[in-house]
């Protein structure tokens, strides 16, 4: 059993406390100690994305974390997305274009896609791709994931 | 093997280098290598857990004289966006761009990456061809103590450098490269993201009359280490690089590297691979 240490960090907008083992990732923390299972366990290596948190801004795979370096800092989580603005219209291009067939990678796809929306406001199908390519859908639907991020992007630019 | 019991996360280099002084400390930067290895067993905790995030010293890019300085902490997204390396160190750019995926470069530094020191260190390769020097500090005795070591002699096997057990990676000093100075990065992999590097290759010099001269040539996941290439870069060295010269630098080449066979490639196929891509960019240098 590893020795355990608190941290105090903000936790979709909100100031948290958890205690956590030094040796436990924050995918773990998120789903075990906090209870938010939203953000999906899927290979634990950093391959599939299916783990994609926010954390001060940047995307990141959160089974390649240690929970103890949340201390501090500001973590967003699919169920943060869940409230905002960019959430709601990256959650309507999903359905809209069927973007979400087993529905299990669909979480780490939108906070990555947040991610990239954020850094390129009207991304072309190059730069999603790119974007996204350290995410993983094992039904295969990229064509149609792409195509919702891409919709998205267009909608910001309307005015 | 002592057993994890602490975890400490200083603020300044100073306490931190001054807890190095036992050794038995596990060093995170930014996780990506150290949470699945040691999850699986690869990487024993020593006693303490060090988190060096919050040390300002091992954070930014900065122009520091006729060089570049980036610290330990920089993530691979940070370098590739840096203007600083934008404008004078392109082929790290290049590097940056097939690194792991966007969430990876986002959270790995490059104080990480050299430390990893592996064979297949994408960073490594291009880092080697631009004469990069690993910056250490330690604290023999009350006073920090800061030195510079050629990139070129830190890495002795898969995982093992010369750092010291207290000695902390503070950055890495990159030389200015003069106006008629080229550099590229190639690596082969089956697929752009993510995939570990069946090869790499750097290579870079100063362009003159055709040939190029201050030759380097590295090569990656060919030997324990990323390599330099002696013999290819005295072939290559102030060369007009017409296309008898490229074959025969390109052959040189693939006779030195000492690859071997495992899941990802053979090493007939490495070899192949180093003679068939060294010859792609010397043949792309010349036609520039």
């Amino acid at each position: 059993m590893s020795p355990k240490h608190d941290i105090e960090f903000t936790l979709n907008g909100v100031k948290r406390r958890a205690t956590v083992d030094i040796t436990m990732n924050a995918l773990d923390m998120l789903r075990e100690v906090i209870g938010l299972t939203g953000t999906k366990y899927g290979c634990g290596e950093g391959e599939c994305g299916a783990c994609t948190i926010q954390v001060d801004g940047v995307s990141l795979n959160s089974c390649l974390m240690f929970a103890v370096d949340c201390d501090g800092r500001s973590v967003t989580t699919i169920e943060g997305l869940a409230n905002d603005g960019r959430g709601d219209a990256l959650r309507d291009a999903f359905v809209e274009h069927g973007a979400v067939q087993c529905g299990f990678c669909t979480p780490g796809m939108m906070m990555q896609a947040d991610h990239l929306l954020h850094k390129h406001e009207h991304p072309d199908e190059g730069c999603v791709k790119r974007g996204l390519e350290g995410n993983l859908c094992r039904c295969t639907g990229y064509k149609k994931i792409v195509d919702a991020v891409l919709a998205c992007g267009a909608a910001e630019v309307a005015p | 093997m002592s057993e994890l019991k602490h975890y400490f996360a200083p603020t300044s280099l100073d306490q931190a280098v001054e807890r190095l002084k036992n050794g038995d400390v596990t060093i995170l930067a930014g996780g990506t290598d150290l949470t699945p290895q040691s999850q699986v067993g690869r990487i024993k905790f020593k006693q303490t857990l060090m988190n060096i995030r919050h040390v300002p010293q091992l954070s930014g890019i900065t122009r520091e004289g006729t060089e570049i300085r980036i610290g330990a902490l920089a993530t691979i997204t940070e370098i590739m966006e840096h203007p600083l390396i934008r404008e004078h160190l392109p082929i790290l750019v290049e590097a940056c761009d097939h690194f792991a995926s966007d969430q990876i470069r986002n959270a790995g530094t490059i104080g990480g990456n050299i430390c990893n020191a592996s064979p297949a260190g994408d960073m490594l390769i291009p880092l080697l061809v631009m004469d990069a020097c690993v910056e250490l500090a330690s604290m023999p005795e009350a006073k920090l103590y800061s030195h510079c070591m050629p990139l070129s002699t830190f890495f002795v096997g898969p995982g093992k450098t010369r750092k010291s057990l207290c000695e902390l990676v503070t950055g890495v000093r990159i030389p200015v490269p003069g106006p008629d100075h080229v550099a590229h990065f190639y690596k082969h992999g089956t697929r752009p993201a993510l995939d570990i590097s069946t090869i790499s290759i750097g290579i870079a010099g100063t362009r003159k009359d055709g040939a190029l001269t201050n030759v380097r040539v590295a090569f990656g996941a060919v030997a324990p280490t990323p390599v330099r290439a002696a013999q290819t870069e005295k072939a290559l060295e102030g060369r007009r690089l017409d296309a008898a010269a490229i074959e025969d630098v390109a052959t040189i080449a693939r006779d030195e590297v000492k690859p071997i066979d495992d899941v990802r490639a053979t090493a007939w196929y490495r070899k192949e691979m180093i003679h068939n891509m060294t010859k792609r960019m010397l043949t792309h240098v010349a036609q520039a």
